[in-house]
């Protein structure tokens, strides 16, 4: 899946977390930027889960950036999920869990 | 050497402070010591005042020096300032190397950041920091070792000699122009000196700072004129909105409610629940609903309580009115109900030696039945923390905890499992400011744990199924399956702080604070190191 545009899900409440994606170069890999009040507990994680839901969503090339309020694993999934979604301008029978072929 | 609780204490750091490691409660049970008595300048001339103009000339005419340590008490709370205007003071004279030892120090103290960067104050023994003091420290920027010890332990380390208090500094609701202070009347009225007493006691040189000089005698005094050898008036000693709240709202949250439930029935059902049984508790929304709903519960049954004691409130007051208490022992007063019911008869002021000072020929908690306590983290062994945040930074105060804990026969732990990511039940606490074995009951809000070293209290609970029973490590297990197992905080190899335990021995230290790095990064450091190390040998 190639990101096209910048986009954002997620908010800054408490236990949630705000995931920003921009489109990089081919080839560029994935840019991983961590903000979290959770960073020394949980940093390796959040780091952990974003990289596998990219893998998953067949994300090579991208600038991540996470803003974590301590939300939980799942919450950073759909929230990271939902940002690459947004970023193809796809919202429509979306695959959830997978990529946009 | 590993100490009682397991913690690793470098010997660099026994050898520096000459302690020995934790080596359980009653460890020096028996042991003979020769308490310390102050330096006394006598008045004998009639016509002597011991009035001063200001700070200044109180320090001047003290002997203010280099490498001194000065006593505050914190009953005016976040609306102190009277630390704030000694150290300003201190600042402006040039002196250096300071050492504050203070029943605790919070957010009203953040202005003393900058004389802690220019070494004005190189030193901090308190109870516990918060705000920028604690980060200060949690960075390294405090020249020495920052010493955090409970509020009993601060009176046994200055009655041994641990501590020498050169000044004392004892902000006085009310004082007369001989140094006789109360904690009642005047504008920052915050009802006990409780935390004094130790200063007036065994400080070198007393000073009473007000800002309500009444007529002689001010009596009966909290610190009495025998003991102060200066007074200064100023024009404000603290705010008095933040010094006595309004009541706490009672909680609404259904979260607390189920652990003020859960804790209400772990006293009714267990042996001390009796007439005249005796109870402490804090002023979280949890523990302050489970007080109110015990006393409901006292009523129906029509048990009656011997006496509390610790920090007052609205709660513990309106047991005094309803006659559900016999005695009220104060130490510090929360809101306004319990400022103004000190006035009152078996609504009694005591020192916080008479409370919770270990060196005692006995002090109150030692009387508890039950104690109800707040905690940041409790883990398996049941060690607390409420000193160190789960990050590593220093933020909070072992007040009366580690006391309480280990006077009281029943002490119950009050924390919700999670704290939004953050699992308060977990394998290592982060730092241990109370052991283990002083723990009796974790109630959380998935579930009441009871130390395996009561089976008495878990027979007690079992038989009255009155709560969801588990295991520390069940809960634990919980927590963990919710939001996965925190990593141990990265930390610097320095150590700026210990947690003294009650006696005097160390429970436990606090390194410096590190930035956070993800393990790729570490790897990748190794990496570069290992080649560098080729490169060299090459």
């Amino acid at each position: 899946m190639i990101i096209q545009k910048n986009a954002v899900a997620g908010t800054l409440e408490s236990s949630d977390a705000m995931i920003m994606v921009e489109p990089a170069e081919a080839g560029e890999g994935i840019d991983f930027e961590l903000d979290s009040v959770v960073i020394h507990q949980f940093g390796n994680q959040i780091r952990r889960v974003t990289f596998q839901t990219l893998e998953r969503l067949g994300v090579k090339d991208v600038h991540i950036r996470v803003i974590d309020k301590g939300a939980l694993d799942c919450t950073l999934k759909a929230r990271i999920e939902c940002a690459v979604y947004r970023s193809a301008e796809i919202s429509d029978g979306l695959p959830w869990g997978g990529a946009i072929q | 050497m590993i100490n009682a609780v397991g913690r690793n204490i470098p010997d660099e750091i026994l050898e520096k402070t000459g302690k020995e490691v934790f080596q359980g409660n009653n460890y020096l049970e028996g042991v003979e010591f020769h308490k310390r008595g102050p330096i006394v300048k006598p008045v004998l001339d009639h016509n002597m005042s011991k009035m001063v103009g200001s700070i200044r000339e109180a320090l001047e005419k003290c002997g203010a020096h280099d490498g001194m340590t000065l006593g505050f008490h914190h009953h005016f709370r976040e609306g102190d300032l009277v630390v704030n205007m000694v150290m300003k003071e201190v600042h402006d004279m040039g002196f250096k190397d300071v050492t504050i030892c203070a029943s605790s120090l919070g957010k009203a103290h953040d202005a003393l950041l900058p004389y802690i960067e220019d070494g004005t104050i190189t030193g901090i023994e308190s109870s516990g920091v918060r705000g920028k003091i604690g980060e200060a420290i949690s960075t390294g920027k405090l020249k020495g070792l920052a010493i955090m010890r409970s509020h009993g332990g601060r009176v046994r380390a200055i009655q041994t000699g641990d501590t020498t208090i050169d000044i004392s500094f004892i902000g006085a609701p009310t004082c007369d122009d001989y140094g006789n202070c109360k904690g009642i009347g005047g504008k920052s009225d915050c009802g006990v000196l409780s935390y004094s007493f130790v200063d007036g006691n065994h400080a070198n040189k007393v000073v009473a700072v007000t800002d309500c000089l009444v007529p002689f005698p001010n009596y009966p005094a909290d610190v009495s004129m025998t003991k102060v050898d200066y007074v200064c008036v100023v024009d404000n000693i603290g705010i008095p909105e933040k010094i006595a709240t309004g009541a706490a709202k009672p909680t609404t949250d259904v979260r607390k409610l189920l652990m003020a439930d859960y804790c209400t029935q772990v006293v009714i059902n267990t042996p001390y629940f009796k007439e005249g049984f005796s109870y402490q508790t804090g002023v979280g929304g949890a523990s302050i609903a489970s007080a109110a709903s015990l006393a409901k519960i006292m009523e129906e049954r029509g048990i009656k309580m011997g006496f509390a004691v610790g920090g007052m409130s609205k709660g513990m007051v309106d047991m005094l009115d309803r006659g559900q208490v016999g005695k009220l022992l104060d130490t510090q007063d929360f809101d306004l109900f319990a400022v103004n019911s000190v006035k009152r008869p078996n609504h009694h002021r005591i020192s916080a030696g008479a409370y919770a000072n270990p060196f005692n020929k006995g002090s109150f908690v030692n009387k508890l039945d039950y104690v109800v306590l707040a905690t940041l983290e409790v883990d398996v062994h049941f060690n607390c923390n409420v000193v160190v945040g789960s990050d590593g930074r220093i933020t909070g105060a072992q007040g009366g905890h580690p006391d309480a804990a280990q006077g009281a026969k029943c002490t119950i732990v009050i924390c919700p499992l999670l704290q939004g990511r953050i699992p308060a039940v977990c394998t290592e606490v982060t730092t241990v400011t109370t052991p283990g074995e002083s723990i009796d009951v974790v109630v959380t809000d998935y579930g009441v744990a009871v130390n395996p070293a009561r089976p008495d209290l878990l027979e007690a609970l079992k038989e009255a199924d009155c709560v969801p029973l588990k295991t520390i490590e069940e809960l634990r297990d919980i927590a963990y399956s919710i939001v996965g197992e925190p990593e141990k905080v990265q930390v610097g190899d320095r150590i700026v702080g210990i947690i003294e335990a009650r006696d005097g021995t160390i429970m436990d230290v606090v390194h410096e604070i590190k930035e956070f790095s993800f393990e790729e990064d570490l790897k990748q450091e190794e990496i570069m190191e290992t080649i560098g190390d080729y490169c060299e040998q090459a």
